[in-house]
């Protein structure tokens, strides 16, 4: 008890931290305060070594993980209870999404997911003139960022090229805010190559959007569609992800004697008990946290069997080459074809795993396979099944090797391709990168380039000048920077190698 | 099977800046000039077989078989020390590629490529090569929409040209020095021929880019700008100029010696082309 206040305490009076930040915190230590849903023996042992991991989501799921609201339910009929009338006008409209963000829980305690945004406001948008359309989405993006500093914070626009998600590609390149975080969905039958052209163009403007590649998500989900919040997770639209556990495939290939235990043995045993995780997680938030029992649920935001449970690994690069040392073999992840393929068989397993095993309050009643993207205190474990940062092969190389993996993935998956600045000479090149990748069977497509003061870290934005002040302790007034801070310091992320694209012959076979 | 060879320096699979979108860059081993200022200068030479790099490589991937250097790319660790060992900069590591090789790589990584370019080295040194290589492309169902590019010193001569330019699509041409001796002190060879084909390229549409290497006190002065400005001039106007900036990185020699070219001068030098009506001009992203 004594370390909890002292705790509190600490929070409370840190120097760095807003007043709502410190709520935020003393929330989370009070939810911990209570005792976790009650684990079988061998799944605590699991979850107290972090071979699974719960991503510290708290001792008592009161709200889902992530949530996405079907927004135009809302914007069709207003609501009842927050005493909204049906919007007729587009400022009308953004206001209304304005309020709806407030009344959306996720784990961060923001809304993870702010909507298709084009398909949102494109009815309200007629007789509204260009210059007029780009005004107010600069004023709602200005809003978003100051009132929801939380790059977890997803919009989605696309696949088709229209006024909406161009004046909001527009304004994301000019203000280049960390929030919010975007996805243009890019199907090759619907966008024009104008509008990707854009996108691309902005991602060397501000390493936004994320590029997702619509007709694979869309075959995955159903008719009411989905949507990418958060460190691209694709779920379900009206629904979202009650959970998300995680195994670390490296202790689990630690924990093997060779690379026949790891899939006959210890890698089923982790697996089921990573399932029992997510199970007393679930009970907890549908039979004890009367969640559902809410609004969004009465007015039809959200339906109860939408929730899927996101079934996440990571340090699938420690993995291999962990099992490729015990086998004596020298070839490393990302660079040796044998280890990208032992790779691929390992993520062939797990998601036969996942499809073979039925969950309740469960979507589909089936979890959905997640490479998730890293938590900022992973040490020497890889996000997902991305290469070691600073290790990466060039970005073509890079896609080749990952491309496999992705069709397993079906809740998200994301690799980052750093790319230098010799990239803004030629966005063309970034243009068919992004192609190319997608051709692969690339889920996602996510690049940096090298100088941009705003990046990526694991999976959310932040801006290297934020960290940079946080760490001379003048604080920060975006959530994720904390995190951000904490990522660069531990995990290496800034030393992410800049990919030599350039004229600068190095010599050598193979780089 | 298209059995042409080419001296082999290094293959890209990813880059921007060889051409427009992303290309697959074969570097040709070899040069006809000797620019003490080069920024691969391993490119220029060819293996003689001397065996003195062989004593520089603590990975054992270079060795002597029947009198000929032997490289082993698994045991390389890219370490480069035996490209500093190379007495006549040369490159050891060079390989053996043919046409058929070179389109199955095409091949290989279709869906990222916007086309492919051969640079050096002097990519035209291995004329056969190259029209065999963009022929075959040329010819070629699945490859044929790549484009192909050449980035050259222009020292080719005319009826080379002619063989070269119906399977070429573009060549971004290098012009060191618009003034004799400036370009003889910074290749060892007149400009005459160069100019001769930027004239060539550019009358048959296929002057994708022409390059000029700024270098302090040697290609920044009013002279060098004043040419290359009137040179441009009785191509046209809207001729696509890049100014590179001469940087230390992978130079050799007395040019270390020689200052780095600040973004200040090359923006000057831009100004300075676009006052005079040429507005297509390119700078560097990037100084190191």
């Amino acid at each position: 008890m004594q370390e909890t206040l002292r705790n509190l305490h600490n929070i409370v009076t840190d120097k760095t931290l807003s007043p709502s930040q410190k709520s935020h915190y003393l929330a989370l230590e009070a939810e911990n305060m209570l005792p976790y849903p009650a684990l079988d023996a061998e799944t605590q042992e699991a979850l107290d070594q972090r071979v699974i991991c719960d991503m510290y989501e708290g001792h008592a799921p009161y709200k889902p993980r992530y949530v996405l609201p079907d927004y135009s339910i809302v914007l069709r009929n207003g609501s009842e209870y927050l005493e909204l009338p049906v919007p007729v006008t587009l400022d009308e409209a953004i206001n209304t999404l304005m309020i709806a963000y407030h009344h959306v829980p996720s784990v961060t305690g923001m809304p993870v997911y702010i909507g298709q945004l084009d398909d949102l406001l494109l009815p309200f948008c007629d007789g509204v003139s260009d210059d007029d359309l780009y005004q107010k989405i600069k004023l709602f993006w200005r809003y978003l960022d100051r009132t929801l500093p939380d790059a977890f914070m997803h919009a989605n626009i696309g696949p088709t090229d229209n006024r909406v998600a161009r004046s909001i590609l527009r304004v994301d390149a000019e203000l280049k805010q960390t929030a919010p975080n975007l996805t243009f969905l890019y199907d090759p039958k619907i966008s024009t190559d104008q509008i990707l052209a854009i996108a691309t163009n902005n991602i060397v403007e501000c390493s936004k959007p994320h590029i997702a590649n619509h007709p694979l998500h869309a075959d995955t989900f159903d008719e009411r569609g989905y949507g990418i919040v958060s460190c691209y997770n694709a779920l379900p639209l009206a629904g979202g992800a009650s959970t998300l556990t995680r195994v670390n495939l490296k202790e689990v290939a630690l924990r093997s004697t060779d690379e026949a235990d790891f899939f006959a043995r210890s890698l089923p045993y982790y697996l089921n008990l990573n399932f029992r995780l997510a199970e007393h997680r679930i009970d907890y938030l549908f039979n004890e946290s009367n969640f559902f029992n809410s609004f969004l649920v009465e007015e039809g935001w959200i339906e109860q069997d939408r929730f899927t449970a996101m079934y996440g690994i990571f340090a699938m690069a420690e993995a291999v080459n962990t099992l490729q040392k015990k086998e004596g073999r020298a070839g490393q992840y990302g660079f040796d074809e044998a280890a990208n393929e032992l790779g691929h068989k390992i993520s062939r397993v797990l998601s036969e795993a996942v499809d073979r095993r039925p969950m309740e309050n469960v979507w589909r009643d089936h979890a959905m396979l997640h490479a998730q993207a890293g938590l900022s205190d992973d040490v020497e474990a890889t996000p997902g099944v991305r290469i070691p940062y600073g290790t990466e092969p060039d970005p073509v190389m890079h896609i080749e090797a990952l491309a496999a993996h992705h069709q397993y993935y079906s809740s998200g998956i994301s690799e980052i391709l750093t790319l230098d600045e010799t990239i803004k000479n030629n966005p063309e090149a970034l243009l068919q990168l992004c192609k190319g990748a997608f051709s692969c069977g690339f889920r996602e497509f996510t690049a940096n380039v090298a100088s941009n003061d705003l990046v990526r870290v694991t999976g959310f934005m932040i801006r290297l000048s934020d960290v940079e002040k946080f760490r001379k302790q003048e604080g920060s007034r975006t959530n994720t920077t904390v995190l951000g801070a904490e990522a660069a310091d531990v995990t290496g992320i800034l030393e992410r190698k800049p990919r030599v694209v350039s004229h600068e012959l190095s010599p050598g076979y193979s780089q | 099977m298209n059995s042409a060879l080419a001296t082999v320096s290094k293959i890209l699979t990813f880059s921007c800046v060889d051409g427009p979108g992303n290309r697959l860059v074969v570097f040709l081993q070899g040069c006809n000039f000797n620019c003490p200022g080069c920024h691969n200068p391993h490119t220029i030479g060819q293996c003689d077989h001397c065996g003195d790099c062989i004593a520089a490589c603590h990975a054992a991937a270079l060795s002597l078989v029947d009198g000929r250097i032997s490289f082993d790319p698994v045991a390389c660790d890219l370490c480069d020390n035996c490209l500093e060992a190379c007495p006549i900069s040369a490159n050891p590591m060079a390989q053996q590629y043919s046409v058929t090789e070179i389109l199955e790589l095409a091949r290989k990584h279709l869906p990222f490529l916007s086309g492919i370019t051969v640079s050096g080295g002097e990519a035209t040194m291995q004329l056969k090569f190259v029209v065999a290589l963009f022929e075959a492309i040329k010819s070629d169902q699945e490859l044929a929409n790549l484009t192909c590019y050449i980035d050259s010193n222009g020292h080719l001569g005319a009826s080379n040209w002619e063989k070269l330019l119906p399977v070429t699509d573009g060549v971004m041409l290098d012009i060191k020095a618009f003034h004799g001796p400036a370009h003889r002190e910074l290749t060892g060879k007149d400009n005459d021929r160069s100019l001769q084909s930027a004239r060539i390229l550019h009358a048959a549409g296929k002057l994708h880019e022409l390059r000029f290497l700024l270098v302090p006190g040697k290609t920044d002065c009013d002279a060098e700008l004043d040419g290359l400005v009137d040179f441009v001039r009785t191509l046209g106007t809207e001729t696509r100029v890049r100014l590179n900036a001469f940087q230390h990185h992978g130079v050799r020699g007395d040019a270390l010696a020689w200052e780095k070219m600040p973004e200040t001068g090359v923006d000057m030098a831009a100004e300075r082309l676009r006052a005079a009506g040429i507005n297509n001009v390119h700078t560097p992203a990037v100084y190191v």
